[in-house]
């Protein structure tokens, strides 16, 4: 082998491994993130007694069917709601609060781009404030204002306070300003209501917006935690994350990891598969009306 | 501008943006003057008495040690959160912006984690680590001969605490900084490398300067993230503990309302929370320019 030739193999061998650089450091990031989730789910396949011993056997158990079962059907001893009422919950207010931040917010925004009427700027603005008031700066006198309506532990109560969004208002908004206004303008000449021209014109042509404003609003609903936390106090109306606090809450030998954990990954799943589905509309959604 | 067209109706938009007005006024404004009044009495938990005691609770909060250990724990805290997170993602980003095999499925495998709650992200790493059946702690108590006992050791909650929220905030920072890589001309890039710039040249001389907006932006998203959303995780792991050294804002006006009842304190507190989020959207919108011209 001439010197030359050895040059040339090191070099081609330096030049693979510099293309499988970003594959290892990308391969440590998943890791990252998926070996915790891991470990949840190992836990989620064995028995109470094999967690306590600790360590716990890092492979998956036989026990999986049985935990799901438990935890679906009949909960934790020290939390005796099951998943399947809770799911039921966190689905009702996750839906509730998405789907009713889209209808309220495309009626606000209809009413900002396409009508003039005297309090316009003053509802815009109105609405932008809402942006600086967060549920964690308001929440005793906001539990007061619930609890005095009666809808402490109602679903009224868990939906009806999360449905401004200052963010779906804005990018209706945005969206509507970019459509010509002579396609309105011609609908009223061939004699539809404006209401007609919302329903058959332009709620159809906003469908990209709207499921893109779906993802991130369900996924924020979903994952509600201080406000169910504050007005459900009733097991039946409990959502999978407050379920989830409930179980773990406790002195550590009663705690059943197995089942609070399995109900753990259920209530990662409705999001994530929402996430995967609807990842296209999900990052345009994100990058475009967050910023 | 030219002149658009618009609907005349003289109530029809008023119908429309009830329902949002009605929100908003009854869950936001009312509940915010409500704290800014309470803030101002001191009342009773049980009767229903209210004394004016004026600016009292305010001075006895900014003179009390507690507060500002909070205060301080806090901006520690969502600084901790902001630079880990950001840092860790952007390395990644820069890697799968790469012409690679397989780019779609890394791409898909850092975003899911999106979907994942802070309250489960506080459960998952409570799991690994709780002393008496974490996988983690039981490597750091045998292996390499940690006493692990976060509950009882500020630094090792703090770290915990900051792991945790991290780890959550990986996927949202990762979405944003693959966007902002993308929108960089590969011709800039290219330009670059015929001129003989090395790869880390090339970032930090053309790639960070045009990704800057987005970076201000992650700043100041994760800064009030760690601020204002990481009560979850507070409330699951750590409860404030040891004593209450990592009692957060956010966790300290919950627990001095809920647990305490001291509806006083809780709403100044409240209104002090309230001005930092004024403070930070303001400026937020000031230096990034936002689509709100109205």
């Amino acid at each position: 082998m001439t010197e030359q030739q050895r040059t040339n193999k090191s070099a081609r061998r330096a030049k693979a491994l510099r293309r499988l650089v970003p594959h290892i450091i990308l391969w440590i990031g998943i890791a990252i993130i998926v070996f915790p989730i891991y470990f949840i789910f190992s836990a989620s396949s064995h028995t109470s007694a094999e967690i306590q011993a600790a360590p716990m056997p890092l492979g998956i158990g036989p026990h999986l069917i049985e935990n799901y079962k438990q935890a679906l059907f009949q909960g934790t001893q020290n939390m005796g709601t099951p998943v399947l009422i809770m799911l039921k919950n966190s689905l009702i207010m996750a839906l509730g609060i998405s789907v009713g931040k889209i209808v309220v917010s495309l009626m606000a925004a209809f009413a900002i781009v396409f009508f003039k009427f005297p309090l316009r700027n003053f509802c815009f603005w109105a609405i932008f404030i809402t942006l600086m008031l967060p549920v964690e700066v308001r929440i005793m006198p906001t539990y007061k204002v619930i609890s005095d309506l009666g809808m402490l532990n109602t679903y009224a109560g868990l939906i009806l306070p999360m449905i401004v969004s200052a963010t779906a208002v804005f990018l209706f908004r945005q969206f509507f300003m970019s459509i010509p206004r002579e396609i309105a303008e011609a609908s009223q000449i061939d004699g539809a209501t404006p209401m007609q021209f919302f329903r058959h014109i332009l709620a159809p042509m906003t469908r990209t917006p709207i499921a893109a404003m779906f993802v991130i609003q369900f996924i924020y609903g979903w994952n509600q935690y201080l406000w169910p936390l504050l007005i459900t106090t009733k097991p039946e109306f409990y959502t999978l994350l407050i379920g989830i606090n409930r179980m773990i809450s406790g002195a550590d030998v009663q705690i059943e990891w197995q089942i609070a954990m399995a109900t753990t990954l259920l209530a990662m799943l409705p999001p994530v598969i929402v996430v995967v589905l609807m990842q296209k509309q999900f990052i345009s959604g994100m990058t475009e009306t967050e910023k | 501008m030219a002149k658009q067209y618009e609907f005349k109706a003289p109530v029809l938009p008023y119908i429309l943006v009830l329902p949002q007005m009605i929100v908003v006024f009854l869950f936001f404004f009312w509940p915010a003057a409500q704290a800014i009044f309470q803030s101002f009495y001191l009342q009773d938990p049980f009767g229903g008495r209210m004394i004016f005691v004026g600016l009292k609770n305010y001075s006895s909060l900014l003179t009390d040690p507690d507060y500002w250990q909070s205060f301080t724990v806090s901006v520690a805290f969502a600084i901790c959160i902001t630079v880990s997170a950001m840092a860790i993602s952007l390395f990644l980003a820069i890697q799968a912006n790469k012409k690679i095999r397989f780019g779609s499925f890394y791409k898909t495998m850092l975003v899911w984690p999106y979907a994942v709650s802070t309250l489960v992200a506080g459960v998952i790493w409570l799991f690994m680590f709780n002393p008496n059946v974490g996988v983690i702690a039981y490597v750091l108590k045998h292996t390499f001969h940690v006493n692990w006992q976060y509950l009882l050791n500020f630094n090792q909650a703090f770290t915990l605490l900051t792991l945790a929220a991290s780890w959550k905030q990986l996927a949202y920072n990762f979405v944003f900084f693959l966007a902002g890589l993308q929108s960089v001309p590969a011709t800039l890039i290219e330009a670059a490398e015929i001129d003989g710039a090395g790869s880390f040249k090339r970032f930090w001389r053309i790639v960070f300067p045009l990704l800057s907006p987005t970076t201000f932006y992650l700043l100041v998203m994760n800064l009030v993230y760690g601020f204002f959303e990481t009560f979850p995780i507070v409330h699951q792991i750590t409860a404030g503990a040891p004593g209450k050294s990592t009692s957060i804002l956010v966790y300290k006006v919950w627990r001095d309302g809920v647990i305490n009842l001291d509806l006083g304190s809780s709403a100044a507190q409240s209104v002090i929370l309230m001005i930092m989020v004024i403070v930070m959207t303001v400026f937020q919108f000031r230096f990034i320019e936002r689509r709100v011209n109205y």
